[in-house]
């Protein structure tokens, strides 16, 4: 049996012998689906408002209920999926990229630019990280491509770390030094060597990192930074059901909170089961 | 066995551990005495259960792991039917352990005469001044320079010999009728293995102790121990006194042993590997004798009906059905 | 024994200046960034010719240079100056500290709450395989990380609140028709119960009560999970399988020789669950209306009102430095390895 059947076999295995993992590769195939055909499905547009119907409950007309302005919430919710994706995704990705690229440089280096970078990334996790998102979004401007700036900064000590630790692991093994001796520049080597090793734990931070990314560019939408209305994102939508909920109009503010809740359980999920496949020797 | 003077008798005993790759069937129908004041080793290699059966006496399998048949007796009482209590009352008074890696096998962050006190404590209602001068003379009945120091000592800062050391001193401190040692020495050095082996042997003569000595090393099995049981994939495969067993080895598997084990004089060139490896214990289709797939003996009855234990001598032992 | 520990704590709180430092510098980076002009926004007389505007800003000092700017900001430092707030009108240091009692207590109760709650749960758990407690415990760990504190608050309001009536009005600190006891440390509990006034100490507890469960929930959730994994791997190790082979009765086993081994590696967490907890601050504050150091930070984030903000970033980066620092330090006294293993 060759090593990549054996690693699908063993795939396969961790996803279906356990069925709450299952359900989140369901689950996320859903979510992904909604990203990309939401808008076209949605029942309602999300932006036309309708005073008249305002503020009404879950009924078979509107699935979700209205807000304030009468617009359908569940149109509104699934047409969010895809921004919220979408600010999550690039975040992940930025900060996926640089921060693996700076730390595996830092790791395979050394010396100088290691200390300095790695000193200026302890200054960074100095502080409480939502704390540092708010002043990122505050001092950049209050757009939406900020907020997926900010989000991404404040994960780069994630993967930077991560990608330090494994690459400086291997850097004075044997196959490194070997490739080093027939003439391979430090570059090809950190590119086409190490990295590609690291990628399996690296990959395994992505997804546990996407349901933090989540929460957190909710987090600021929340408190009215970055999306603007009439944008539908959940966020917001939260936000702007917050003042119903104590007159008990509950659903304005519960379902987009309530897909904010399955989203970052499945991507948590999905980490948990890619971490199984990756590293058994971690499973709880 | 039915050997009335027997200290410990292990009759028939099974155990299967339950995995999320399989039933594991760990111990098939073991059985032996051990009798009073002998030195008795288990041998075998990884795998063949030596571990498992000293586990099973002193009551610390794994949750998942399921006694499907056989008795343990010791004095007069089975204690595979004891309750949680009862075995508290036993393991560490009547029967204690040491185990390999003493270094992990202790606590950490707790110093080592403490960790002496809670054992003596334990079996005993002695106060705690007075605990702690039993553990300053166990740690002198080791062997430990400077005992006074060392009981305030963690295990991290001690060597490895010197953790075995109180590992011995934490077992023997409330007299035990029996010790199982399990792989004392393996991961220390030659040196420390003999002092560590002369010191158990010593202090089990001036206690009036009996022991259990579990080992893949052969070699030290001969030097050290009385008797030895033979022990392959769950199963026993030979027992015999030492000078028996190697002067006239009657299962396949033993002699093959004889011939693996490296002497100080035989040449790697000489070393005959035993074929094949032990056979995976989840299958469904294990065959009677374990061995028989690896054996060169091997014959049609081999693979019918259960094993028989043959007396070929005097306290000599063979499960097999064509002995050498 | 002693030295070396000592020199341990020495080192580790030596590292922790340069850190305050950096923090400090960053903190002046990030508000040199932020964007629109405060001296045009100071001049409020509209059509302020272009002199007017260069004569406010070289009253702020904006006219030095970047290294003059950061000297001037440290000296202000030093003397407590963290600038004056547009709103309030008030120093940014004085704001803070009136504020500051208000997320203190309602952070130290969550936080008392989520170690109550939470590591027994994971401790019971990890000795209860397979039982309703396991299950409830990894359902509430998994449920509260995948929660946004925000979304949880609100559940709670609904329920505790609205369907329930078991809460008080969500509206901050104190009932608004009682009057607050004499100001003494600000935490209303403590003044309260100083001033013999039940009324206000009751009602002040149950307006806590809702947003420290809140919190208190975010916070259990990894605290629990680091716990039950915590003590699963600690039960499942070498020495505890001797000592159960040598008959150490059950409760000495989990008590002394499971739990403290187990405690250890979760006290390291704590430093982390801290750092969520004061970001979860300004969120949980503006869910109940909470008249703490977030809400004030975000009104002024709003209202582009930026020395605030600046004030607020610095103090929460330095409580979390100190809080880390303490946490380390705990560790290395309880940890006997610190420092002695080579």
């Amino acid at each position: 049996m060759t090593a990549s059947t054996r690693y699908t076999r063993h795939s396969f295995y961790v996803l279906t012998e356990n069925s709450l993992t299952l359900v989140s590769v369901v689950l996320f195939s859903i979510i992904l689906l909604l990203a990309i055909i939401g808008p076209t499905i949605a029942p309602y547009d999300p932006l036309t408002t309708n005073t008249a119907s305002s503020l009404m409950p879950p009924s078979a007309l509107h699935w979700f209920g209205t807000d304030q302005l009468g617009r359908d919430i569940c149109s509104r919710v699934l047409v969010a999926t895809r921004l919220d994706l979408v600010i999550a995704a690039s975040a992940v990705s930025i900060s996926f990229v640089i921060g693996s690229l700076l730390g595996a440089i830092c790791g395979y280096y050394e010396g100088f630019l290691d200390w300095l970078i790695g000193r200026g990334i302890d200054v960074m996790m100095a502080f409480p990280l939502f704390v540092l998102a708010m002043a990122l979004v505050a001092a950049l401007g209050n757009t939406v491509v900020n907020i997926v700036y900010a989000t991404a900064i404040i994960n780069i000590p994630f993967y930077f770390r991560l990608a330090r630790a494994e690459i400086n692991v291997r850097r004075h093994s044997g196959y490194v030094e070997a490739a080093r001796l027939s003439g391979n520049s430090n570059a090809r080597i950190i590119l086409t060597y190490l990295l590609p090793n690291a990628l399996p734990t690296l990959v395994v931070q992505i997804s546990i990192n996407m349901g933090w990314a989540i929460l957190n560019a909710a987090g600021l939408s929340f408190i009215g930074l970055g999306v603007r209305p009439p944008t539908a994102e959940w966020g917001i939508m939260v936000a702007q059901g917050a003042v119903l909920v104590i007159g008990g109009q509950w659903w304005v503010a519960l379902f987009p909170g309530l897909a904010l809740m399955i989203v970052v359980f499945c991507f948590n999920l999905l980490g948990d089961a890619l971490r199984d496949i990756v590293d058994p020797r971690r499973r709880t | 066995m039915g050997n009335a003077q027997a200290l410990l008798a292990i009759d028939n005993l099974s155990v299967e551990f339950r995995t999320r790759t399989g039933l594991v069937r760990a111990l098939d129908r073991v059985s032996f005495d051990v009798s009073a004041g002998e030195i008795i080793g288990v041998v075998g290699e990884s795998g063949s259960g030596k571990s498992v059966t000293a586990y099973t006496i002193a009551g610390i399998l794994d949750p998942s792991a399921h006694i499907t048949s056989g008795r343990i007796d010791f004095q007069s009482r089975d204690l595979l039917k004891l309750g949680g209590r009862a075995r508290r009352q036993i393991c560490g008074r009547q029967l204690s352990v040491i185990f390999q890696h003493p270094r992990i096998a202790l606590n950490q962050i707790r110093p080592v005469g403490l960790q002496i006190e809670d054992v003596v404590r334990a079996h005993t209602s002695l106060t705690r001044a007075e605990a702690q001068r039993r553990a300053f003379d166990m740690l002198e009945a080791v062997k430990i320079a400077d005992p006074q120091h060392c009981m305030q000592l963690y295990p991290f800062q001690l060597s490895g010999g010197m953790c075995q050391r109180i590992m011995i001193a934490m077992a023997l401190s409330c007299n035990p009728r029996l010790l199982l040692a399990d792989e004392p020495t393996t991961g220390l050095d030659v040196t420390t293995q003999a002092v560590i082996m002369d010191l158990i042997q010593e202090l089990g003569k001036k206690l009036g102790m009996t022991a259990i000595l579990i080992t893949h090393d052969l070699a030290l099995a001969a030097e050290r121990c009385d008797r030895i049981v033979v022990m392959h994939a769950g199963q026993v495969m030979e027992i015999a006194p030492t000078a028996e067993l190697f002067r006239n080895p009657m299962h396949p598997y033993t002699r093959r042993l004889g011939a693996a084990t490296p002497g100080p004089v035989s040449d790697i060139s000489e070393l005959d590997i035993v074929p094949g490896s032990v056979p995976d214990l989840r299958r469904q289709n294990l065959p009677p004798c374990r061995y028989a797939e690896r054996c060169e003996r091997r014959i049609k009855e081999c693979d019918i009906g259960p094993v028989p234990r043959v007396a070929v001598g005097r306290d000599h032992f063979v499960a097999c059905k064509r002995a050498l | 024994m002693k030295p070396s520990r000592g020199w341990f704590a020495a080192k580790r709180i030596v590292s922790a200046v340069p850190l305050v430092f950096g923090v400090v510098a960053a903190t002046f980076l990030l508000t040199r960034l932020l964007p629109g002009d405060p001296a045009a926004f100071f001049t409020n007389t509209p059509g302020a010719g272009a002199a007017e505007i260069a004569e406010v800003r070289h009253n702020l000092g904006l006219d030095r240079s970047l290294p003059e700017q950061f000297v001037i900001y440290l000296v202000n430092l030093a003397h407590g100056d963290l600038g004056q707030s547009l709103i309030s009108g008030q120093s940014v240091a004085a704001d803070l500290m009136e504020r500051l009692p208000a997320s203190l207590e309602l952070t130290v109760i969550a936080f008392v709450l989520a170690c109550a709650v939470g590591l027994p749960l994971g401790i019971f758990a990890a000795l209860r395989p397979g039982s309703i407690i396991d299950h409830t415990c990894r359902i509430v760990s998994t449920a509260g990380v995948s929660t946004p504190v925000f979304v949880s608050g609100l559940l709670l309001i609904y329920v505790f609140y609205y369907l329930l009536g078991w809460a008080p009005d969500p509206v901050g600190r104190l009932d608004p028709y009682l009057n607050a006891p004499p100001h003494l440390t600000g935490l209303l509990i403590v003044d309260g119960l100083l001033a013999g006034d039940l009324n206000s100490t009751l009602s002040s507890v149950k307006q806590l009560i809702l947003p420290s469960a809140t919190m208190a929930l975010f916070a259990l959730a990894p605290l629990a999970r680091m716990m039950r994994g915590s003590m699963i791997a600690v039960l499942g190790s070498e020495f505890i399988r001797t000592a159960r082979a040598l008959g150490l009765p059950r409760r000495k086993i989990i008590m002394t020789y499971a739990l403290r081994n187990a405690l250890l590696p979760v006290i390291t967490t704590l430093g982390m669950v801290f750092s969520y907890m004061l970001g979860a601050n300004v969120l949980v504050e503006k869910v109940f209306a909470w008249p703490g150091i977030g809400a004030y930070a975000l009104n002024a984030l709003i209202s582009l009102d930026y020395a605030p903000v600046q004030g607020f970033i610095l103090l929460m980066a330095c409580l979390y430095v100190v809080l880390n620092l303490m946490v380390d330090l705990i560790y290395s006294f309880i940890d006997p390895r610190v420092g002695l293993a080579e």
